[in-house]
Protein backbone atom coordinates (compact mmCIF):
# COMPACT_ATOMS: atom_id res chain seq x y z
CA UNK A 1 0.00 0.00 0.00
CA UNK A 2 3.03 2.42 0.92
CA UNK A 3 4.48 1.86 -2.13
CA UNK A 4 1.51 2.10 -4.58
CA UNK A 5 1.18 5.35 -2.63
CA UNK A 6 4.46 6.34 -2.84
CA UNK A 7 5.04 5.22 -6.28
CA UNK A 8 2.11 7.20 -7.57
CA UNK A 9 3.66 10.59 -5.91
CA UNK A 10 6.29 10.38 -7.85
CA UNK A 11 4.12 10.09 -11.48
CA UNK A 12 2.28 13.53 -8.90
CA UNK A 13 5.36 15.44 -8.17
CA UNK A 14 6.68 14.87 -11.83
CA UNK A 15 3.53 16.35 -13.47
CA UNK A 16 3.74 19.53 -11.01
CA UNK A 17 6.68 20.68 -9.53
CA UNK A 18 4.82 22.29 -6.76
CA UNK A 19 4.44 19.49 -5.19
CA UNK A 20 6.76 18.77 -2.11
CA UNK A 21 7.46 15.68 0.02
CA UNK A 22 8.93 16.52 3.85
CA UNK A 23 9.87 13.50 5.82
CA UNK A 24 10.24 13.30 9.83
CA UNK A 25 13.37 11.27 8.81
CA UNK A 26 11.48 7.94 8.22
CA UNK A 27 11.13 5.92 4.93
CA UNK A 28 14.74 4.01 4.75
CA UNK A 29 14.45 2.78 1.17
CA UNK A 30 11.05 4.00 0.83
CA UNK A 31 11.65 7.87 -0.23
CA UNK A 32 14.96 6.97 -2.08
CA UNK A 33 13.96 7.05 -5.62
CA UNK A 34 11.54 9.99 -5.02
CA UNK A 35 14.73 12.29 -3.28
CA UNK A 36 17.17 11.32 -6.07
CA UNK A 37 14.40 11.86 -9.27
CA UNK A 38 13.43 15.30 -7.32
CA UNK A 39 15.83 16.36 -4.90
CA UNK A 40 14.37 20.59 -5.05
CA UNK A 41 10.67 18.81 -4.06
CA UNK A 42 12.11 16.83 -0.86
CA UNK A 43 13.07 17.73 2.54
CA UNK A 44 14.32 15.80 5.34
CA UNK A 45 13.03 18.18 8.35
CA UNK A 46 15.18 15.36 10.91
CA UNK A 47 13.12 13.78 14.26
CA UNK A 48 11.10 16.88 14.72
CA UNK A 49 7.60 16.28 13.78
CA UNK A 50 6.58 19.47 15.26
CA UNK A 51 8.64 21.62 13.09
CA UNK A 52 7.93 18.78 10.07
CA UNK A 53 4.56 20.38 10.56
CA UNK A 54 4.97 23.86 10.70
CA UNK A 55 7.55 24.28 7.48
CA UNK A 56 4.73 21.96 5.99
CA UNK A 57 2.31 24.99 6.49
CA UNK A 58 4.38 27.44 5.48
CA UNK A 59 5.48 26.30 2.25
CA UNK A 60 1.88 25.31 1.63
CA UNK A 61 0.77 28.71 2.76
CA UNK A 62 2.95 30.07 0.05
CA UNK A 63 1.56 28.24 -2.73
CA UNK A 64 2.86 24.53 -2.73
CA UNK A 65 1.32 21.19 -1.79
CA UNK A 66 2.90 19.88 0.93
CA UNK A 67 3.07 15.89 2.19
CA UNK A 68 4.46 15.10 5.34
CA UNK A 69 5.52 11.55 6.17
CA UNK A 70 6.13 9.48 9.11
CA UNK A 71 5.15 6.31 10.77
CA UNK A 72 2.32 5.71 13.45
CA UNK A 73 1.87 8.42 15.16
CA UNK A 74 4.50 10.67 14.81
CA UNK A 75 3.06 12.76 11.82
CA UNK A 76 -0.26 13.07 14.30
CA UNK A 77 -0.13 13.08 17.62
CA UNK A 78 2.89 14.18 18.07
CA UNK A 79 2.42 17.46 16.48
CA UNK A 80 -1.32 17.41 16.72
CA UNK A 81 -1.22 21.06 17.94
CA UNK A 82 0.90 21.99 14.82
CA UNK A 83 -2.43 20.09 12.24
CA UNK A 84 -4.88 21.81 14.10
CA UNK A 85 -3.62 25.66 14.69
CA UNK A 86 -1.26 26.15 11.79
CA UNK A 87 -2.22 23.92 8.58
CA UNK A 88 -6.01 22.88 9.82
CA UNK A 89 -7.17 26.63 10.48
CA UNK A 90 -5.12 28.58 7.69
CA UNK A 91 -7.00 25.70 5.37
CA UNK A 92 -3.65 25.18 4.25
CA UNK A 93 -2.42 22.49 1.61
CA UNK A 94 -0.84 19.73 3.66
CA UNK A 95 -1.53 16.47 3.23
CA UNK A 96 -0.23 13.92 6.19
CA UNK A 97 0.91 10.65 5.37
CA UNK A 98 1.44 8.34 8.48
CA UNK A 99 2.90 4.86 7.38
CA UNK A 100 1.37 1.76 9.81
CA UNK A 101 -2.04 2.31 10.62
CA UNK A 102 -2.96 -0.19 13.70
CA UNK A 103 -1.26 -2.75 14.08
CA UNK A 104 1.02 -2.84 11.25
CA UNK A 105 4.08 -2.27 13.71
CA UNK A 106 2.69 -4.40 16.21
CA UNK A 107 5.88 -5.84 17.45
CA UNK A 108 7.74 -2.95 18.01
CA UNK A 109 5.02 -1.88 20.93
CA UNK A 110 2.67 0.05 21.98
CA UNK A 111 4.25 3.15 21.28
CA UNK A 112 3.57 2.43 17.36
CA UNK A 113 0.43 0.94 17.53
CA UNK A 114 -1.75 3.90 15.85
CA UNK A 115 -5.07 3.27 17.13
CA UNK A 116 -6.39 6.26 17.69
CA UNK A 117 -5.34 8.75 14.96
CA UNK A 118 -8.67 8.26 13.18
CA UNK A 119 -10.97 9.60 15.84
CA UNK A 120 -8.51 12.36 16.94
CA UNK A 121 -8.08 13.64 13.54
CA UNK A 122 -11.57 13.54 12.47
CA UNK A 123 -12.58 15.74 14.97
CA UNK A 124 -10.37 18.32 13.44
CA UNK A 125 -13.27 18.79 10.86
CA UNK A 126 -10.00 17.73 7.86
CA UNK A 127 -10.60 14.88 5.25
CA UNK A 128 -9.74 11.40 6.65
CA UNK A 129 -9.11 9.08 4.58
CA UNK A 130 -7.58 5.23 5.00
CA UNK A 131 -7.69 3.30 1.65
CA UNK A 132 -7.88 -0.57 1.97
CA UNK A 133 -6.01 -1.89 -0.90
CA UNK A 134 -3.28 -0.68 -3.18
CA UNK A 135 -5.63 0.51 -5.74
CA UNK A 136 -7.36 2.92 -3.25
CA UNK A 137 -3.96 3.93 -1.75
CA UNK A 138 -2.57 4.94 -5.29
CA UNK A 139 -6.14 7.14 -6.55
CA UNK A 140 -5.86 8.48 -2.85
CA UNK A 141 -2.74 10.29 -3.91
CA UNK A 142 -3.93 11.72 -7.49
CA UNK A 143 -7.07 12.71 -5.15
CA UNK A 144 -5.50 14.33 -1.88
CA UNK A 145 -3.28 16.59 -4.35
CA UNK A 146 -6.08 17.69 -6.27
CA UNK A 147 -7.92 18.55 -2.81
CA UNK A 148 -7.65 21.73 -0.92
CA UNK A 149 -6.95 22.50 2.49
CA UNK A 150 -5.55 20.01 5.07
CA UNK A 151 -5.92 16.18 5.18
CA UNK A 152 -4.89 12.78 6.79
CA UNK A 153 -4.16 9.47 5.09
CA UNK A 154 -3.53 6.13 6.73
CA UNK A 155 -1.61 3.81 5.49
CA UNK A 156 -1.33 0.34 6.42
CA UNK A 157 1.24 -2.19 6.08
CA UNK A 158 -1.12 -4.81 5.03
CA UNK A 159 -3.91 -4.38 2.34
CA UNK A 160 -6.47 -6.00 0.32
CA UNK A 161 -4.59 -6.12 -2.87
CA UNK A 162 -6.18 -4.62 -5.24
CA UNK A 163 -9.85 -4.21 -5.27
CA UNK A 164 -10.73 -2.19 -8.44
CA UNK A 165 -12.94 -3.20 -10.82
CA UNK A 166 -12.95 -2.12 -14.29
CA UNK A 167 -13.42 1.28 -15.38
CA UNK A 168 -13.76 2.15 -11.73
CA UNK A 169 -13.63 5.81 -10.84
CA UNK A 170 -12.10 6.59 -6.94
CA UNK A 171 -13.85 9.44 -5.43
CA UNK A 172 -12.89 10.82 -1.82
CA UNK A 173 -15.81 10.26 0.30
CA UNK A 174 -17.63 7.76 -1.61
CA UNK A 175 -17.48 4.37 -0.64
CA UNK A 176 -16.95 1.37 -2.63
CA UNK A 177 -19.40 -1.10 -2.62
CA UNK A 178 -16.93 -4.63 -2.89
CA UNK A 179 -19.42 -7.37 -2.59
CA UNK A 180 -23.11 -7.12 -3.19
CA UNK A 181 -25.63 -8.62 -0.14
CA UNK A 182 -28.71 -8.27 2.05
CA UNK A 183 -28.03 -9.95 4.79
CA UNK A 184 -25.59 -7.46 6.79
CA UNK A 185 -23.37 -5.09 5.73
CA UNK A 186 -19.69 -5.11 6.75
CA UNK A 187 -18.55 -1.52 6.26
CA UNK A 188 -14.59 -1.28 6.81
CA UNK A 189 -11.90 1.64 6.58
CA UNK A 190 -8.53 0.66 6.59
CA UNK A 191 -6.37 -2.60 5.09
CA UNK A 192 -8.66 -4.46 7.74
CA UNK A 193 -10.81 -4.69 4.38
CA UNK A 194 -8.39 -7.71 3.89
CA UNK A 195 -10.06 -9.59 6.58
CA UNK A 196 -13.54 -7.97 5.75
CA UNK A 197 -13.13 -9.37 2.00
CA UNK A 198 -11.84 -13.18 3.93
CA UNK A 199 -15.07 -12.83 6.42
CA UNK A 200 -17.61 -11.71 3.59
CA UNK A 201 -16.45 -15.24 2.04
CA UNK A 202 -17.39 -17.08 5.11
CA UNK A 203 -20.41 -15.84 5.38
CA UNK A 204 -21.83 -16.71 2.11
CA UNK A 205 -20.59 -20.35 2.72
CA UNK A 206 -23.14 -20.10 5.59
CA UNK A 207 -25.74 -18.81 3.94
CA UNK A 208 -25.42 -15.07 4.91
CA UNK A 209 -25.00 -12.77 2.23
CA UNK A 210 -22.63 -9.75 3.51
CA UNK A 211 -22.75 -6.50 1.91
CA UNK A 212 -19.10 -4.88 1.63
CA UNK A 213 -17.99 -1.63 1.80
CA UNK A 214 -15.09 0.13 1.94
CA UNK A 215 -15.34 3.34 3.58
CA UNK A 216 -12.35 4.50 2.60
CA UNK A 217 -12.95 7.96 3.78
CA UNK A 218 -14.20 8.44 7.17
CA UNK A 219 -14.36 12.21 6.54
CA UNK A 220 -16.64 13.27 4.62
CA UNK A 221 -18.77 10.17 5.33
CA UNK A 222 -20.35 8.68 2.61
CA UNK A 223 -24.40 8.90 4.24
CA UNK A 224 -25.77 7.93 1.05
CA UNK A 225 -24.36 4.57 1.37
CA UNK A 226 -24.55 4.17 5.03
CA UNK A 227 -28.22 4.98 4.40
CA UNK A 228 -28.63 2.38 1.91
CA UNK A 229 -26.78 -0.04 3.70
CA UNK A 230 -29.22 0.44 6.80
CA UNK A 231 -32.54 0.39 4.44
CA UNK A 232 -31.65 -2.72 2.46
CA UNK A 233 -29.43 -5.00 4.64
CA UNK A 234 -30.24 -6.35 7.92
CA UNK A 235 -28.01 -4.53 10.05
CA UNK A 236 -24.52 -3.03 9.83
CA UNK A 237 -21.03 -4.01 11.39
CA UNK A 238 -18.00 -1.57 10.97
CA UNK A 239 -14.71 -2.71 11.26
CA UNK A 240 -11.75 -0.77 11.81
CA UNK A 241 -7.77 -1.24 13.28
CA UNK A 242 -8.49 1.25 15.61
CA UNK A 243 -10.18 2.34 19.12
CA UNK A 244 -13.98 1.83 18.93
CA UNK A 245 -13.99 5.58 20.16
CA UNK A 246 -14.70 7.50 17.34
CA UNK A 247 -13.95 6.65 14.53
CA UNK A 248 -15.34 4.32 11.48
CA UNK A 249 -18.08 3.09 14.12
CA UNK A 250 -18.26 6.31 15.46
CA UNK A 251 -18.97 8.30 12.41
CA UNK A 252 -21.37 5.53 11.30
CA UNK A 253 -23.41 5.72 14.50
CA UNK A 254 -23.73 9.24 14.52
CA UNK A 255 -24.61 9.10 11.25
CA UNK A 256 -27.44 7.05 11.71
CA UNK A 257 -29.02 8.11 15.03
CA UNK A 258 -29.07 11.92 13.84
CA UNK A 259 -30.79 11.03 10.79
CA UNK A 260 -33.09 8.99 11.61
CA UNK A 261 -32.14 5.48 9.87
CA UNK A 262 -31.49 3.26 12.57
CA UNK A 263 -30.50 -0.02 11.59
CA UNK A 264 -31.69 -2.89 12.99
CA UNK A 265 -29.05 -4.29 14.35
CA UNK A 266 -25.01 -2.79 14.83
CA UNK A 267 -21.96 -3.78 16.06
CA UNK A 268 -18.65 -1.89 16.22
CA UNK A 269 -15.50 -4.44 15.45
CA UNK A 270 -12.63 -2.49 16.65
CA UNK A 271 -10.24 -1.90 19.96
CA UNK A 272 -11.92 -1.98 23.36
CA UNK A 273 -9.25 -2.51 25.76
CA UNK A 274 -7.15 0.52 25.25
CA UNK A 275 -3.50 0.74 24.78
CA UNK A 276 -1.83 -2.95 23.99
CA UNK A 277 1.11 -4.16 26.53
CA UNK A 278 1.48 -7.24 24.37
CA UNK A 279 3.16 -6.96 21.11
CA UNK A 280 3.27 -9.39 18.31
CA UNK A 281 2.45 -9.67 14.72
CA UNK A 282 -0.42 -7.58 13.04
CA UNK A 283 -2.22 -11.05 12.45
CA UNK A 284 -1.32 -11.61 16.02
CA UNK A 285 -2.76 -8.84 17.54
CA UNK A 286 -5.71 -8.85 15.42
CA UNK A 287 -6.71 -11.95 16.54
CA UNK A 288 -5.89 -10.90 20.37
CA UNK A 289 -7.90 -7.65 20.01
CA UNK A 290 -10.92 -9.36 18.32
CA UNK A 291 -10.44 -7.88 14.90
CA UNK A 292 -9.58 -10.51 12.59
CA UNK A 293 -11.46 -12.66 10.43
CA UNK A 294 -13.20 -14.88 12.92
CA UNK A 295 -14.35 -11.75 15.00
CA UNK A 296 -16.11 -10.13 12.43
CA UNK A 297 -17.86 -13.11 10.97
CA UNK A 298 -18.94 -13.66 15.10
CA UNK A 299 -19.93 -9.69 14.86
CA UNK A 300 -21.84 -10.34 11.92
CA UNK A 301 -23.56 -13.40 12.48
CA UNK A 302 -24.89 -11.77 16.18
CA UNK A 303 -26.10 -8.63 13.66
CA UNK A 304 -27.91 -10.86 11.35
CA UNK A 305 -29.51 -13.21 14.25
CA UNK A 306 -30.57 -9.66 16.03
CA UNK A 307 -32.29 -8.58 13.06
CA UNK A 308 -34.69 -11.40 12.67
CA UNK A 309 -35.56 -10.93 16.25
CA UNK A 310 -36.34 -7.35 15.45
CA UNK A 311 -38.11 -8.03 12.42
CA UNK A 312 -40.16 -10.80 14.01
CA UNK A 313 -40.61 -8.51 16.85
CA UNK A 314 -42.03 -5.46 14.54
CA UNK A 315 -44.28 -8.14 12.65
CA UNK A 316 -45.84 -9.22 15.54
CA UNK B 1 -8.66 48.71 23.05
CA UNK B 2 -8.29 46.19 25.58
CA UNK B 3 -9.34 48.20 27.87
CA UNK B 4 -12.71 48.72 26.36
CA UNK B 5 -12.66 44.76 25.76
CA UNK B 6 -11.32 44.03 28.95
CA UNK B 7 -8.34 41.80 27.33
CA UNK B 8 -5.41 41.18 29.17
CA UNK B 9 -1.67 40.83 28.14
CA UNK B 10 -1.06 44.64 27.76
CA UNK B 11 2.31 44.94 29.04
CA UNK B 12 3.37 41.66 26.51
CA UNK B 13 2.14 44.44 23.96
CA UNK B 14 3.95 47.63 25.26
CA UNK B 15 7.23 45.30 25.36
CA UNK B 16 6.88 45.16 21.80
CA UNK B 17 5.07 47.96 20.67
CA UNK B 18 8.19 49.64 19.25
CA UNK B 19 9.85 47.10 17.43
CA UNK B 20 6.12 46.86 15.94
CA UNK B 21 6.49 50.53 15.03
CA UNK B 22 9.38 50.12 13.40
CA UNK B 23 8.56 47.36 11.68
CA UNK B 24 5.24 48.27 10.30
CA UNK B 25 6.66 52.34 9.69
CA UNK B 26 9.71 51.14 7.68
CA UNK B 27 10.86 47.95 7.39
CA UNK B 28 8.47 45.68 6.21
CA UNK B 29 7.56 45.50 2.49
CA UNK B 30 3.82 45.22 2.96
CA UNK B 31 0.88 47.03 0.56
CA UNK B 32 -2.61 47.81 2.52
CA UNK B 33 -3.80 47.93 -0.91
CA UNK B 34 -2.59 44.10 -1.78
CA UNK B 35 -2.59 42.28 1.35
CA UNK B 36 -2.01 39.43 -0.65
CA UNK B 37 0.60 40.79 -2.94
CA UNK B 38 3.14 37.69 -3.41
CA UNK B 39 6.64 39.60 -2.93
CA UNK B 40 5.52 41.34 0.17
CA UNK B 41 7.72 40.46 3.20
CA UNK B 42 6.25 38.51 5.64
CA UNK B 43 5.71 39.07 9.62
CA UNK B 44 4.46 36.38 11.87
CA UNK B 45 3.58 37.75 15.29
CA UNK B 46 4.81 34.07 17.64
CA UNK B 47 3.54 35.37 20.76
CA UNK B 48 0.21 35.85 19.90
CA UNK B 49 -1.16 36.96 22.76
CA UNK B 50 -0.10 40.56 22.26
CA UNK B 51 -2.18 40.31 18.60
CA UNK B 52 -3.69 43.67 19.71
CA UNK B 53 -0.27 45.45 19.23
CA UNK B 54 -0.22 44.01 15.33
CA UNK B 55 -3.96 44.88 14.81
CA UNK B 56 -2.85 48.52 15.97
CA UNK B 57 -0.50 48.66 13.42
CA UNK B 58 -2.30 47.10 10.75
CA UNK B 59 -5.43 49.93 11.19
CA UNK B 60 -2.83 52.90 11.13
CA UNK B 61 -1.18 51.39 8.16
CA UNK B 62 -4.50 51.32 6.52
CA UNK B 63 -4.90 47.21 6.17
CA UNK B 64 -8.86 48.34 7.76
CA UNK B 65 -10.09 51.04 10.21
CA UNK B 66 -9.34 52.35 13.09
CA UNK B 67 -12.71 51.92 14.18
CA UNK B 68 -12.72 48.07 13.61
CA UNK B 69 -10.33 48.12 16.45
CA UNK B 70 -12.82 48.84 19.30
CA UNK B 71 -14.12 45.57 18.66
CA UNK B 72 -11.47 43.99 20.12
CA UNK B 73 -12.17 41.13 22.26
CA UNK B 74 -15.67 41.64 22.29
CA UNK B 75 -18.83 39.55 21.42
CA UNK B 76 -18.50 38.61 17.94
CA UNK B 77 -15.58 40.49 16.98
CA UNK B 78 -12.73 39.21 14.54
CA UNK B 79 -9.77 40.41 16.46
CA UNK B 80 -9.37 38.14 19.18
CA UNK B 81 -7.40 38.33 22.06
CA UNK B 82 -4.51 35.82 20.05
CA UNK B 83 -4.19 37.11 16.75
CA UNK B 84 -5.93 35.50 13.83
CA UNK B 85 -6.31 36.20 9.97
CA UNK B 86 -9.74 34.95 9.66
CA UNK B 87 -11.30 38.05 8.31
CA UNK B 88 -8.37 40.32 8.92
CA UNK B 89 -6.52 41.95 6.22
CA UNK B 90 -2.76 41.88 6.80
CA UNK B 91 -2.24 39.28 8.96
CA UNK B 92 -0.28 36.27 7.58
CA UNK B 93 -0.49 33.73 10.54
CA UNK B 94 -2.37 32.86 13.12
CA UNK B 95 -1.03 31.99 16.76
CA UNK B 96 -1.59 32.34 20.18
CA UNK B 97 0.27 28.70 21.09
CA UNK B 98 3.52 29.11 21.83
CA UNK B 99 6.33 27.68 19.53
CA UNK B 100 4.15 28.05 16.41
CA UNK B 101 5.82 30.97 14.53
CA UNK B 102 9.44 30.10 13.74
CA UNK B 103 8.51 26.56 12.37
CA UNK B 104 5.56 28.02 9.65
CA UNK B 105 8.32 31.35 9.47
CA UNK B 106 11.08 29.33 8.40
CA UNK B 107 8.65 27.21 5.95
CA UNK B 108 7.94 30.53 4.06
CA UNK B 109 11.98 30.95 4.07
CA UNK B 110 12.56 27.76 2.84
CA UNK B 111 9.12 28.48 0.35
CA UNK B 112 11.13 31.78 -1.30
CA UNK B 113 14.70 30.12 -0.68
CA UNK B 114 13.58 27.32 -3.63
CA UNK B 115 11.97 29.73 -5.97
CA UNK B 116 14.66 31.96 -5.85
CA UNK B 117 12.44 35.10 -4.01
CA UNK B 118 13.46 37.73 -2.29
CA UNK B 119 10.79 38.77 -0.04
CA UNK B 120 12.29 38.68 3.79
CA UNK B 121 10.82 36.64 6.44
CA UNK B 122 10.72 38.15 10.37
CA UNK B 123 9.10 36.69 13.37
CA UNK B 124 8.31 38.04 16.41
CA UNK B 125 9.03 35.96 19.61
CA UNK B 126 8.88 36.15 23.10
CA UNK B 127 11.33 35.06 25.43
CA UNK B 128 9.55 33.06 27.56
CA UNK B 129 8.64 31.11 24.52
CA UNK B 130 11.84 29.54 23.64
CA UNK B 131 11.20 27.20 26.25
CA UNK B 132 9.26 25.55 23.79
CA UNK B 133 11.41 22.87 21.84
CA UNK B 134 9.33 23.56 18.81
CA UNK B 135 11.48 26.50 18.47
CA UNK B 136 14.95 24.91 18.37
CA UNK B 137 13.75 22.38 15.81
CA UNK B 138 13.14 25.29 13.83
CA UNK B 139 16.24 27.15 14.12
CA UNK B 140 18.04 23.86 13.54
CA UNK B 141 16.71 23.41 10.26
CA UNK B 142 17.44 26.92 9.26
CA UNK B 143 20.35 27.30 10.07
CA UNK B 144 21.26 23.68 8.47
CA UNK B 145 19.62 24.88 5.29
CA UNK B 146 21.33 28.49 5.33
CA UNK B 147 17.91 30.50 5.31
CA UNK B 148 19.38 33.77 5.52
CA UNK B 149 16.09 34.99 4.35
CA UNK B 150 14.83 34.89 7.61
CA UNK B 151 15.06 36.78 11.14
CA UNK B 152 13.80 35.82 14.27
CA UNK B 153 13.27 38.79 16.61
CA UNK B 154 12.91 37.96 20.43
CA UNK B 155 11.05 40.42 22.49
CA UNK B 156 13.42 39.94 25.58
CA UNK B 157 12.16 41.40 28.57
CA UNK B 158 12.88 38.92 30.42
CA UNK B 159 9.72 38.36 32.27
CA UNK B 160 7.40 35.70 31.30
CA UNK B 161 3.93 34.31 32.98
CA UNK B 162 4.92 33.72 36.45
CA UNK B 163 8.40 35.08 37.44
CA UNK B 164 11.48 36.51 35.55
CA UNK B 165 13.18 34.31 32.90
CA UNK B 166 16.02 33.77 34.76
CA UNK B 167 13.74 32.00 37.91
CA UNK B 168 11.71 30.15 35.86
CA UNK B 169 13.82 28.44 32.99
CA UNK B 170 16.71 30.34 32.31
CA UNK B 171 17.68 31.44 29.22
CA UNK B 172 21.40 32.58 29.38
CA UNK B 173 23.85 32.81 27.76
CA UNK B 174 20.97 33.60 25.24
CA UNK B 175 22.81 34.62 22.02
CA UNK B 176 25.63 32.12 22.75
CA UNK B 177 22.89 29.51 22.29
CA UNK B 178 21.48 31.19 19.20
CA UNK B 179 25.18 31.49 17.73
CA UNK B 180 26.11 27.88 18.75
CA UNK B 181 23.05 26.64 16.97
CA UNK B 182 24.29 28.55 13.60
CA UNK B 183 22.76 31.81 13.72
CA UNK B 184 24.09 35.09 13.40
CA UNK B 185 22.77 37.00 16.62
CA UNK B 186 22.30 40.99 16.51
CA UNK B 187 21.55 42.69 19.91
CA UNK B 188 19.91 46.07 20.07
CA UNK B 189 18.02 48.23 22.36
CA UNK B 190 14.36 47.06 21.92
CA UNK B 191 12.68 50.61 22.65
CA UNK B 192 15.45 52.52 20.38
CA UNK B 193 13.66 53.42 17.10
CA UNK B 194 17.03 54.58 15.33
CA UNK B 195 19.05 51.31 16.89
CA UNK B 196 15.89 48.95 15.95
CA UNK B 197 15.65 50.67 12.03
CA UNK B 198 19.31 50.24 11.94
CA UNK B 199 19.45 46.61 12.90
CA UNK B 200 16.41 45.37 11.35
CA UNK B 201 17.72 46.87 7.82
CA UNK B 202 20.77 45.18 8.37
CA UNK B 203 21.57 43.42 5.27
CA UNK B 204 21.44 39.32 5.03
CA UNK B 205 24.13 37.41 6.14
CA UNK B 206 26.49 37.08 3.59
CA UNK B 207 27.69 33.36 4.52
CA UNK B 208 23.84 32.51 4.95
CA UNK B 209 23.32 32.39 8.02
CA UNK B 210 19.50 33.08 9.82
CA UNK B 211 19.98 36.38 11.56
CA UNK B 212 18.35 36.34 15.66
CA UNK B 213 17.75 40.00 16.61
CA UNK B 214 17.52 39.73 20.17
CA UNK B 215 15.76 43.25 21.16
CA UNK B 216 16.41 44.17 24.88
CA UNK B 217 12.83 45.62 26.01
CA UNK B 218 10.78 46.13 29.40
CA UNK B 219 7.62 44.43 30.06
CA UNK B 220 4.81 46.87 30.31
CA UNK B 221 7.27 49.87 28.81
CA UNK B 222 6.00 53.72 29.12
CA UNK B 223 3.74 53.42 31.77
CA UNK B 224 5.57 53.37 35.32
CA UNK B 225 3.14 50.62 36.92
CA UNK B 226 3.38 48.44 34.47
CA UNK B 227 6.94 48.52 34.11
CA UNK B 228 8.36 44.87 34.79
CA UNK B 229 5.61 43.80 36.68
CA UNK B 230 4.11 40.10 36.14
CA UNK B 231 0.75 41.43 36.69
CA UNK B 232 0.06 43.27 33.67
CA UNK B 233 0.44 40.36 31.94
CA UNK B 234 -2.90 39.78 33.22
CA UNK B 235 -4.48 42.91 34.10
CA UNK B 236 -6.77 45.20 32.13
CA UNK B 237 -6.37 48.96 32.90
CA UNK B 238 -9.69 50.22 33.64
CA UNK B 239 -10.98 53.94 35.07
CA UNK B 240 -8.47 56.11 37.32
CA UNK B 241 -5.39 53.39 35.91
CA UNK B 242 -6.51 53.70 32.23
CA UNK B 243 -6.50 57.46 32.50
CA UNK B 244 -2.87 57.14 33.97
CA UNK B 245 -1.64 55.20 31.41
CA UNK B 246 -2.61 56.81 28.90
CA UNK B 247 -1.34 60.00 30.01
CA UNK B 248 1.89 58.50 31.07
CA UNK B 249 1.93 56.94 26.75
CA UNK B 250 0.91 60.45 25.17
CA UNK B 251 3.45 62.44 27.50
CA UNK B 252 6.17 59.51 27.15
Amino acid sequence: MRDAFIGRLEALAEANSRILLITGDLGFGVLTSFEKRFPRQFVNAGVAEQNMTGLATGLALDGRIVFTYSIGNFPTLRCLEQIRNDAAYHGANVKIVAIGGGFSYGALGMSHHATEDLAILRALGITVVAPGCDWEAAEAATALADRPGTCYIRLDRTSAGSTALVGEHFQIGRARMLRPGTDVTLISTGGILSQVLLAAETLSQLGVQARVLSMHTIQPLDDAAVRSAVMETGGIVTVEEHTVHGGLGGAVAEYCLEAGVIPKAFRRVGLRDGFSAIVGSQDYLRQQYGMDERAIVDAAKHVVAASARTSVGVAG
Amino acid sequence: MTSRGGSSHIGAVLSMADIIAVLYGAVLRVDPERPNWPERDRFILSKGHAGAGVYAALAERGFFSLETLSTHYQDGSNLSGHVSHKNIAGVEFSTGSLGHGLPVGVGMALGAALDGRSHRIVVLMSDGECDEGSNWEAILFAAHHRLANVTAVIDYNKIQSLKSVAETVALEPFADKWTAFGWRVLEVDGHDHDALLETLHTAADPTGKPTCVIAHTTKGKGVSFMENSVLWHYRTARGEEFANAELELLNG
